[in-house]
């Protein structure tokens, strides 16, 4: 480039073709800096439209569709819901959905805040704290089939448990409750979800203010009143996006159900999958739409107890 | 502090919280151990014999479905997730660090994105592919109902990763006349490296693992977890648990392969800026 002679003797001015070349840059990358945000979030955008809008508006659409046993009838008919809440197999079915989730929340829960608890508070080096975060998360990168039936060589009626069991003397006869019942179903559910707890309740206790608990400390509270008042309440934000993912993983759920439960238990999931193996797609469609319904229901309630953006 | 006797509630703590690791890797275990059952041996301990019997078995195609073929499949489509999840994440989130109208929209879209229950995606992609009259196949239908799961993942963490970031190495940047782009790929990009690896990982497995998405959504030929899936109802042998402990030990190369880049980026980094302040 060759060397600006006005920019030369008059220094500290941008005269001449240097002075102007960098003032129209400015403006161009002003217009390109406030069109940038809008480029970057493009490719996001684009895949949530293409991929979760539109095709839940479709779901919305043909959830009012009419059937037959070969083809999808384009209509306005409201069959299928119609269909959805006479049947008392419905309201049982979702019934037994909410229970799981329950359930299953309630022990993460408890599971997930222990474990973050001792991570966080008692152990005391942050490179500890991180080997056994890393412990923790490791089995979660597994394909949860393998995880599911990883249960049957232990559950099972010659599985180890049993065989243990009665090697033991405790029991006789094989426990014939341990597989495909509702209780490895919920086993299942922990085994697969829990991680989904401890990892945003950890990462509360982590911006814990130490000195909080010291000042709870030096006031006289015991260990308990600690957690309870202290630990606890400011890890709130925590629980409640894992327990959104808890509810709203159950709630969706059908292998395991499938898997698990050995033909015990359904849930809307296996529900929606059945009709779909038979093609009723309107049908299936108005279930998930439902569904779809009672998880906002929820997750509307839990969200007002935590402004998630604020928590990353 | 190192003085300090232990309280026994750290005993009873950490009781539990062994007691939790064993629940997470017993299982697991178990079917490991047992994938190495001889051909005489069945889906329960005892062990009858040692061998790898059950490992042959499962690259016969006939006898436990398309393995290799289904491997290879969920194999490419996690590449091609982990990539385009890497990109846009990335994209997404210098686009959140700006005001820009429709942020706080598309922002609760992704989060809509991981509440959705996965077989309502799987079924209005396959819906919407079936009325289009568009096959559904794992690298068009496949890979978008994939990156509704992956994308808010990735989005959050490089929520994470802003929210900690030094703006000052922006600002040194431009003060020094770099461009917007020499700013981010000389400064910003370095500097997150590391996470990206996150992302990324984050986006192959989820990619790898993912059944319900996958199920309407990537059309006849199957990928993995969903060859697994119906293995499960077809094969009462242990080649069940051979399967389970080839793609178990599939994953966990592959999260060891990403700590491991982590690791040698911030050694590297580390060596080329001895008493500079950590970023």
């Amino acid at each position: 480039m060759q060397p600006d002679l006005a920019a030369e003797r008059n220094p500290g001015w941008p005269h001449g073709r240097l002075g102007l070349h960098l003032l129209s840059m400015r403006v161009g990358r002003s217009r390109v800096a406030a069109a940038a945000p809008y480029l970057q979030v493009a490719p996001l955008a684009a895949v949530l439209g293409v991929f979760l809008v539109f095709p839940i508006a479709l779901i919305a659409v043909v959830s009012f569709w009419d059937y037959t046993e070969y083809a999808l009838i384009p209509d306005f008919t409201f069959r299928n819901y119609w269909e959805l809440f006479s049947s008392v197999v419905t309201y049982k079915t979702y019934l037994s959905t909410l229970r799981f989730a329950a359930i299953t929340w309630a022990v993460t829960l408890v599971v997930g805040f222990t474990v973050a608890y001792f991570l966080a508070f008692h152990v005391r080096t942050l490179k500890w704290q991180m080997t056994l975060f890393l412990v923790c998360t490791i089995p979660f990168w597994t394909s949860n089939i393998i995880r599911m039936i990883s249960w049957i060589p232990f559950l099972g009626r010659n599985g180890i448990l049993n065989s243990t069991l009665i090697a033991m003397g405790v029991i006789r006869e094989p426990l014939e409750f341990l597989l495909f019942s509702e209780f490895s179903t919920v086993l299942a559910y922990v085994h697969l979800y829990a991680l989904f707890m401890v990892v945003p309740i950890f990462n509360s206790m982590m911006r814990i203010d130490r000195s909080l608990i010291e000042a709870a400390v030096d006031c006289g509270a015991s260990g308990w009143r600690v957690v309870r008042e202290v630990v606890l309440p400011l890890s709130k934000p925590g629980i409640a996006i894992g327990s959104i993912f808890v509810v709203t993983l159950v709630m969706g759920d059908f292998v395991t159900v499938r898997l698990m439960s050995g033909g015990q238990s359904t849930s809307v999931g296996l529900m929606m999958a059945n009709q779909l193996a038979y093609l009723q797609y309107p049908a299936a469609a108005a279930n998930a739409i439902v569904l779809l319904a009672v998880v906002l229901l929820i997750v509307a309630a839990m969200m007002r107890i935590v402004d998630i953006r604020k928590e990353l | 502090m190192r003085e300090e006797r232990r309280p026994a509630s750290f005993y009873a703590l950490g009781t539990f919280f062994v007691l939790f690791v064993l629940f997470l890797y017993g299982p697991l275990s178990a079917i490991v151990l047992l994938s190495f059952q001889g051909p005489d041996g069945g889906l329960t301990f005892p062990m009858i014999g040692w061998s790898t019997h059950w490992f042959q078995a499962l690259f016969e195609q006939q006898r436990v479905g398309d393995f290799k073929g289904s491997f290879l499949r969920s194999f490419k489509l996690g590449l091609i997730v982990m990539a385009l999840t890497v990109v846009i994440s990335f994209a997404a989130g210098l686009a959140f660090r700006k005001r820009f109208r429709g942020a706080s929209f598309i922002f609760y879209l992704a989060v809509a994105s991981l509440i959705v229950p996965s077989i309502l995606v799987s079924l209005g992609v396959g819906l919407l592919f079936r009325i289009l009259d568009i096959e559904t196949t794992w690298w068009s239908s496949g890979l978008g109902a994939h990156l509704t799961w992956t994308l808010p993942f990735g989005l959050l963490i490089m929520f994470a990763v802003f929210n900690r970031f030094n703006k000052s190495y922006e600002e040194a940047a431009r003060d020094l006349g770099a461009t917007p782009w020499q700013t981010i790929r000389h400064v910003v990009l370095p500097i997150v490296a590391p996470s990206l690896v996150g992302v990324g990982l984050f986006g192959f497995t989820l990619s790898y693992d993912e059944f319900a998405r996958s199920l309407l959504a990537v059309g006849t030929r199957n990928t993995l977890p969903l060859e697994i899936y119906g293995m499960t109802t077809n094969i009462t042998s242990p080649a069940l648990y051979a399967l389970g402990t080839v793609t178990t030990a599939f994953s966990f190369l592959v999260v060891g392969g990403c700590l491991a880049a982590t690791t040698i980026i911030q050694r590297r980094r580390a060596r080329r800026m001895p008493a500079g302040p950590k970023p």
